[in-house]
């Protein structure tokens, strides 16, 4: 089983992205669950959300503690909020920014892979969300298809067209570029 | 046909295959997803049903009892404080022997603001003489429901049954849930033809027109059919597993056999614990976990026969009986009376508070070091 | 009494500094409530008649009787009723920023 973990703030579609996530791995014949932290929603207040991917069945209910994936959406979180909590040793952390990989220090945590892209260009570039607030949740799937392995880029594709209600071809491609365009 | 599914949308589809021919609802706050999807279906023309929009919950239940009582399969969903307020008519609905089929999302009570799962709710309802089940995942939310319709309608039994689930942990969270066709589920749970209906080509009169002299009876009938269930549930369990491959239990028991410490839960505490006995067996700990499925009729042998080679035995309840203990609990304790096993009643995750495997391997840690005197409280911020 | 400077908003170590019930240590001065606002109603004074709808609707009520009326950006929930209600259109709604 593999355990991913989201933050983003609210607005950027963490728990989207998140329901995405599982809904492609499910496309692939997989076991999934996908669910936000419950919490009470607050303006630009951090959001977590997870989505587990396994080959067998998911019996596990409660939040992720041990992830072996991060995804940072929002780069501001960094420091704010103890993201690295519980990363599993050689875990992967992808993040939304312009900066590149090696600029991120994570001491503290074994060994971590670290990814970049800029999801936020990606996402205004198609026409997703505004200058103040662009939507990253699509962008940022594409990254982590290509950093983890965990799930085809098609299969991000297709769950897009079933889980986004609209611009639904933009968020593919915008998927599909921060596929091509990781760091790491 | 697998999909991906919030345990609201499971619910919903349950009794949409279920062919229910009437649902009434009120958007009570904190009402679920669960009737909305429904109303949906309905406009859609998906399901040939009325769906009545009340003033209450209280007249939700009422709705369906009427409609219920004139020979329609209800179905009704709710939560929290909408299930207290429906209280009269849950007791109505049981005592007038009807088959209703109503979903509870478990959520806190208020005040003390918190929508999230706690089962307190559906405890609450305990002696009004309606069957409960707590589900672990959204696949036995969807197969709960058909089969809960089937178990309540049969002609030996006749009870209401409150199929129960998680809040967010289960209701808003999405996971993937197999379908059955309808044909294959017409097949398994056939129209409703009850033999007792208001009914102008065969006239009875229902309600209040027995004397007192007839309640003890109609009593002591009611609890005979609770019996009964305990026979047929779990010969429903062995058709729908035959039928569809999945296979339920009243309880179900996980690496039980040879197990020391054995963990009692429900809903979806019991699929976490599962996973930390896993951990546990790991480290070398002989750890056990039994999930209870059925809290009324509640399976007293079954439990027994489990728990009683056990070396210590703990129980965990998200709900608190204030002044006693988790009720859970103190039905296994009943159901253990005359045994020497040690039990332990753990309280955890009330509101929603999050049960992790490393809370439930701390209730182990304390089984070893305590004596089961105090009910132990799981993660207080003091 | 708790004088207005000694009141407290609603955030608590644990149980031990917990009152019995689900209460706050101050009035609903100290403990604002509009930080779950998504949406922010504005008035426009050149279409507002000063008729009083949205005050009469607010459920909060976030909306004080001046003329014309002031929204209370502490408490106003973001429901967006007013908006709803005005016959006027003179309110209309803005995303939060983040
Ligand atoms: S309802 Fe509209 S017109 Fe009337 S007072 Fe309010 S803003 Fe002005
Ligand atoms: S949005 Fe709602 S809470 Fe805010 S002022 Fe309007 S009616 Fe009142």
């Amino acid at each position: 089983m593999v355990e991913i973990r989201f933050h983003g703030r609210g607005g950027q579609g963490a728990v989207k992205a998140s329901d995405v996530l599982a809904m492609a791995a499910f496309l692939e014949g997989k076991q999934v669950q996908s669910f936000p932290f419950f919490g009470v929603e607050r303006r630009g207040a951090p959001v977590t959300a997870f989505t587990r991917i396994s080959d067998d069945q998911i019996r596990i209910h409660c939040y992720i503690y041990d992830p072996d994936v991060l995804v940072i959406l929002d780069p501001t979180l960094i420091g704010a909020v103890p993201l690295t909590d519980g990363l599993q040793p050689n875990g992967k952390i992808i993040i939304n920014t312009q900066r590149k990989p090696e600029e991120f220090d994570f001491s503290g945590t074994e060994n971590p892979s670290v990814y970049t892209v800029d999801c936020s260009s990606i996402a205004l570039k198609h026409g997703l969300g505004s200058e103040a607030a662009p939507i990253v949740n699509t962008a940022i799937l594409g990254a982590v298809a290509k950093a983890t392995g965990l799930v085809g880029i098609d299969s991000i594709a297709e769950s897009i067209m079933e889980k986004i209600p609209v611009k639904q071809e933009k968020n593919a491609e915008a998927a599909r570029e921060s596929f091509a365009q990781l760091m790491g | 046909m697998k999909r991906v599914l919030t345990g609201n949308y499971a619910a919903a589809y349950g009794a949409t295959a279920a062919k229910v021919n009437v649902v009434a609802a009120y958007p009570i706050t904190p009402q679920t997803t669960i009737v909305e999807i429904l109303s949906e279906i309905v406009a859609n023309g998906e399901l040939n049903a009325e769906f009545i929009k009340v003033e209450s919950e209280h007249s939700a239940l009422a709705a369906c009892i009427g409609a219920q009582s004139a020979g329609a399969r209800t179905y009704t969903a709710t939560s929290s404080q909408g299930l207290a307020l429906m209280h009269e008519l849950i007791h109505w609905t049981a005592r007038a022997r009807l088959p209703i089929v109503m979903t509870n999302v478990n959520r806190a009570l208020g005040p003390g603001w918190s929508i999230w799962a706690d089962a307190t709710d559906s405890v609450s309802q305990r002696d009004t003489g309606w069957m409960q089940v707590y589900c672990e995942n959204n696949q036995e939310v969807y197969d709960t429901t058909l089969m809960a319709y089937k178990i309540s309608e049969h002609a030996d039994i006749l009870l209401p049954t409150l199929v129960n689930l998680d809040a967010f942990f289960l209701s808003h969270t999405s996971q993937v849930v197999d379908m059955i066709d309808q044909d294959r589920v017409d097949a398994f749970l056939p129209t409703y033809a009850p033999e007792y209906k208001l009914d102008i080509d065969n006239p009875r009169s229902f309600g209040s027109l027995t004397s007192p002299d007839h309640y003890y009876e109609f009593s002591y009938k009611m609890h005979k059919a609770h019996e009964a269930a305990k026979q047929i549930i779990p010969e429903v369990h062995a058709q729908f597993a035959k039928e569809f491959g999945r296979e339920y239990g009243m309880t179900e028991s996980y690496r039980c056999d040879d197990a020391e410490y054995l963990l009692v839960t429900y809903g979806t505490i019991a699929g976490t614990t599962m996973d930390a006995v896993d951990r546990m067996r790991d480290k070398g700990i002989k750890a056990g976990a039994l999930k209870i499925r059925y809290f009324r009729p509640f399976p007293s042998e079954e439990v027994r026969s489990i728990l009683k080679n056990a070396i210590k035995v703990g129980v965990i309840d998200r709900m608190i009986s204030f002044g006693h203990e988790g009720a859970f609990f103190t039905e296994t304790k009943a159901a253990m009376y005359g045994e020497t096993v040690p039990l332990y009643g753990f309280i955890a995750g009330l509101g929603g508070r999050d049960v992790s495997i490393k809370d439930i391997e701390s209730m182990v840690d304390k089984m070893q070091a305590e004596d089961p005197s105090n009910l132990i409280w799981i993660g207080v911020k003091e | 009494m708790t004088k207005k400077d000694d009141q407290k908003p609603i955030v608590f170590e644990g149980a031990s500094d917990m009152p019995p019930m689900s209460a706050s240590q101050g009035s609903m001065s100290v403990n604002k409530t509009a930080s779950w606002r998504s949406i922010r109603p504005i008035i426009h004074e050149e279409k507002c008649k000063s008729c009083m709808i949205c005050w009469k609707f607010c459920p909060e009520p976030a909306i004080f009787p001046t003329s014309p009326p002031t929204i209370n950006y502490d408490y106003c929930k973001g429901c967006g009723i007013c908006i709803e209600e005005c016959p006027f259109d003179a309110i209309t709604s803005e995303k939060e920023g983040k």
